[in-house]
């Protein structure tokens, strides 16, 4: 019997000829990520008194949480981190002028296939899209990695998501995954890693598949993984990384699979999370109407130059409705710059909308857009969990750029198609 | 004793607002806001030794440590779910609270319920009814045994030098 990629990779990083689900193992991941909780790292490192950094060029910060900061609180924290890279000489750290980690990790060819990425961060299942094996963890593991270069995982079992047919025209990698997760519960691939794969897969851009990977924690999986292809190696190549700076991990045409999970993209239409669950999902239809305050545009999820393109392509000659604020967060510097360049900013301020800078903004409540008692946001971030955005009698709907931007336009929520 | 008893999913946002986790990094202090948007009524009554029961999938969503560490400071002495989220797991056997996945026992235990742990044999009381829950791994006890993660590598390190 064949094995899957995630057996593959931790086998190979294990330095074990095969492992199975179940097994616990010990490896040095190629990078540990973390962000503004890295003032809160290094105290805990300090804690364990280990004088030195295992290896500085595994240790990865990117500060995006709350930048610039909003408080002396805030100011204070990024000054911890900024003594800490200081200190110890860290080669591998941005700072707030350069965008959301999980953007920066890929753009910056971080992530690349075969490698082998942890974050104190449970969107770092992120990397997937490229290939790459990528997981969450602690605080105290992240400041464990930093004294020792170790950590342990246990081998998870694999579900395998065939994604058939075509989309229609409108629908979106987030309808998809909304769709998706909105089937198999908050809890559907818990403990487990996930392959995305299919003919609908086969033609999705990176911004795409960072979608799915990016989202494979709402329902509960470890890692998100898709097969590099020509479209990952284009994607590398354009960054300057040819194969020979990586190394592809495939699965086995024969793997064993815990289960398999068909999609028929051609069926699904726009969707979104209803409050405060992710798994709450409907069609945009069955909630058309539902007047809104706010409109989110950005976050790890979809502040792609993709996702820019597709909102200005709504906002075009049309006006936010006076009821809303429209906030749109490019997800990095780059992307920032790229839309500045095709006129994407003027397009989105003659609508009526703000463009703000570059980070995670208010998708978790630290700041630049925190929600009213009874306010009613849609946003194409990842989680609407109660009190997600700063307030907990707030509601907060999932959806994709298009329908976000649709709805800031008609005051309500409403799919591009059905826009008047 | 008294017994929390909550439902399915129960996140990490609601355990630790997402507000606080940059401004709040004293456990005692965390500690005054744990469960702040699922039971307000939690932090007024919540003594040492009680419980936390709850359904599937407990600790989802961030990866916030924090969410762990309150609930232990509150002074709970166990969370018994169905299911745990995976890094909030990870993050109890690193902070030393004990997480007792035990889908029988989340069913049977009511708030009126007598519970009792028996964590040397991996076995929890329900009204007199003793129910097996499987072992934390053999190969991650070491954590435990040496009281969270980092009181673990501290004594590491610090017998290294010596």
């Amino acid at each position: 019997m064949g094995k899957t990629f995630v057996e593959k990779i931790l086998a190979k990083r294990a330095g074990k000829p095969a492992v199975v689900p179940g097994e616990i193992v010990v490896v040095k991941p190629d990078f540990v990520m973390s962000h503004d909780n890295s003032a809160a790292i290094y105290g805990k490192f300090k804690q364990i008194g280990s004088g030195r950094v295992f290896d500085r060029e595994q240790v990865l910060i990117i500060l995006d949480h709350c930048v610039p900061a909003a408080s002396e609180k805030y100011a204070k924290n990024h000054q911890e981190v900024r003594s800490f890279v200081e200190k110890f000489n860290i080669p591998n750290f941005f700072d707030i002028n350069t965008g959301v980690c999980h953007q920066v990790v890929i753009e910056k060819g971080f992530a690349r296939p075969g490698r082998l990425i942890v974050g104190s961060d449970s969107h770092t299942v992120s990397y997937g899209a490229v290939g790459a094996f990528s997981a969450g963890i602690g605080r105290s593991e992240a400041a464990a990695i930093w004294a020792t270069g170790e950590i342990w995982l246990k081998v998870p079992s694999t579900l395998k998501v065939v994604l058939n047919g075509t989309p229609k025209p409108g629908v979106t990698a987030k309808d998809l995954m909304l769709y998706l997760i909105g089937k198999i519960g908050a809890d559907g691939a818990l403990y487990k890693a996930v392959e995305f794969t299919g003919e609908a897969v086969s033609r999705m851009t990176v911004a795409d598949r960072i979608v799915f990977a990016n989202m494979t924690v709402e329902m509960g999986g470890k890692n998100g993984y898709f097969a590099p292809d020509k479209t990952t190696f284009d994607y590398l190549k354009a960054r300057g990384i040819d194969q020979s700076g990586y190394e592809v991990i495939l699965p086995d045409s024969d793997a064993d699979y815990e289960q398999v999970l068909d999609i028929d993209a051609a069926s699904i239409s726009p969707q979104v999370a209803k409050p405060h669950t992710v798994d709450n999902v409907s069609p945009v239809a069955e909630v058309a109407g539902t007047k809104i305050h706010q409109a989110l545009i950005g976050t790890c999820t979809n502040g792609r130059i993709e996702d820019l393109r597709a909102a200005a392509a709504v906002l075009k000659g049309r006006k936010v409705a006076k009821s809303v604020r429209l906030l749109v967060f490019p997800a990095s510097m780059e992307i920032y710059m790229q839309a500045m360049k095709e006129g994407l900013f003027e397009t989105i301020i003659e609508a009526g909308g703000i463009v703000m800078n570059p980070g995670c903004g208010p998708c978790l409540g630290a700041h630049e857009g925190i929600l009213a008692p009874g306010e009613v946001c849609i946003s194409t971030a990842n989680r609407n969990f109660k009190g997600r955005m700063g307030c907990k009698t707030a509601s907060v709907y999932l959806a994709s750029p298009e329908t976000v931007a649709a709805s800031a336009i008609a005051g309500e929520i409403c799919a591009a198609e059905a826009l008047k | 004793m008294k017994i929390f008893k909550y439902g399915d999913d129960v996140n990490t946002d609601v355990i630790f607002p997402g507000k606080y986790t940059y401004t709040i990094s004293d456990p005692e202090e965390m500690a005054k806001h744990a469960l702040e948007d699922l039971d307000p009524d939690f932090v007024k009554t919540v003594q040492p030794g009680d419980i936390i029961v709850a359904g599937k999938n407990f600790g989802c969503g961030s990866s916030r440590e924090q969410a762990a560490t309150c609930i232990k400071y509150s002074g709970v002495a166990a969370v018994i779910a169905k299911s745990f989220s995976r890094i909030f797991f990870r993050n109890c056997i690193n902070s030393g609270l004990l997480a007792v996945e035990c889908p029988e026992a989340a069913d049977k235990i009511t708030k009126e319920s007598s519970v009792a742990i028996d964590r040397e044999n991996n076995r929890i009381q329900v009204d007199g009814e003793w129910i097996d829950f499987p072992p934390i791994p053999e190969a991650v006890r070491y954590i435990i045994d040496g009281g969270g993660l980092i009181p673990f590598l501290r004594k590491k390190f610090s017998e290294k030098e010596s």
